[in-house]
């Protein structure tokens, strides 16, 4: 198990970097999170995106898909993929300090 | 990391529910992993992006051993149809979308959707037959340019 340290505390990550105890995520640590994986500017969207499937998370114990994320988030999956090059369901949940959504759509 | 896979160009060339999935499915999981991915349909799998026909995508009943029945059992009429219903209805509670919204939903993740100009060409087809998300109608040879670089999957 890997560690990481965002805004001065210590996380422990998979081996991907993903956050193994989504408890320990602060909301100081996602620009952060974000840089590191090319994201420089955190914008009101990609809060929006971000604070979605943490809730998400905390509620139903996983991740949205991205086709869930275009339906209910209010961010098409056109501007989520704008906002997270990379796959936006993979990106959010890593800045979100969430596992990674499973599934394969 | 070096190694990862960048881009994937996948063939689609079948016009069965059975035929057209799983190129949209690796399709969308490619670009939900970042991967670059682009679509080429041709032969039959011009049906996925046909906008009359790619809403009425019928589950093969006859010849396909993988359902488990008797062949003359899947050529009744109405099989194919309550066999492609059933199939539906487990996909959605997998969060699987229909044909038509999938294929639009691959649009939106940035995919490129292209139609083989050959097959269009031997089935009379236009433009005007295809859905509004389509790239382009290209050649072999151009579609093997847009691959450049990248894994190739025919379906």
């Amino acid at each position: 198990m890997a560690t990481a340290t965002y805004d001065g505390v210590e996380v422990e990550v998979n081996d991907e970097g993903f956050f193994t105890d989504p408890s320990a995520w602060r909301e100081e640590m996602a620009p952060i999170i974000a840089k590191e994986m090319g994201i420089d500017e955190l914008t009101p969207d990609h809060w929006r995106v971000i604070r979605f499937v943490r809730d998400r998370y905390l509620e139903t114990g996983g991740g949205p898909t991205v086709r869930v994320l275009g339906k209910t988030s209010g961010v098409t999956v056109k501007e989520l993929y704008r906002l997270f090059p990379k796959g936006p369901a993979k990106e959010a949940a890593k800045i979100a300090g969430i596992p990674k959504p499973v599934g394969c759509i | 990391m070096t190694d990862s896979i960048q881009k994937i160009s996948i063939i689609i060339s079948q016009g069965s529910l059975e035929g057209i999935y799983p190129g949209l499915i690796m399709a969308n999981g490619a670009r939900a992993e970042g991967i670059d991915a682009n679509l080429f349909f041709t032969f039959f799998g011009l049906d996925a992006i046909n906008k009359v026909r790619h809403e009425h995508i019928k589950l093969s009943s006859v010849g396909n051993p993988g359902l488990h029945f008797p062949t003359w059992l899947g050529g009744f009429p109405g099989v194919s149809k309550i066999m492609t219903q059933y199939m539906e209805s487990k996909m959605e509670k997998l969060d699987i979308p229909p044909i038509p919204e999938f294929i639009e939903m691959i649009s939106d993740t940035g995919a490129g959707l292209y139609a083989c100009k050959a097959s269009v060409d031997l089935f009379g087809m236009s433009k005007d037959d295809f859905i509004n998300q389509l790239d382009g109608i290209i050649t072999v040879g151009d579609f093997y340019q847009l691959a450049s670089g990248g894994q190739m999957l025919f379906t």
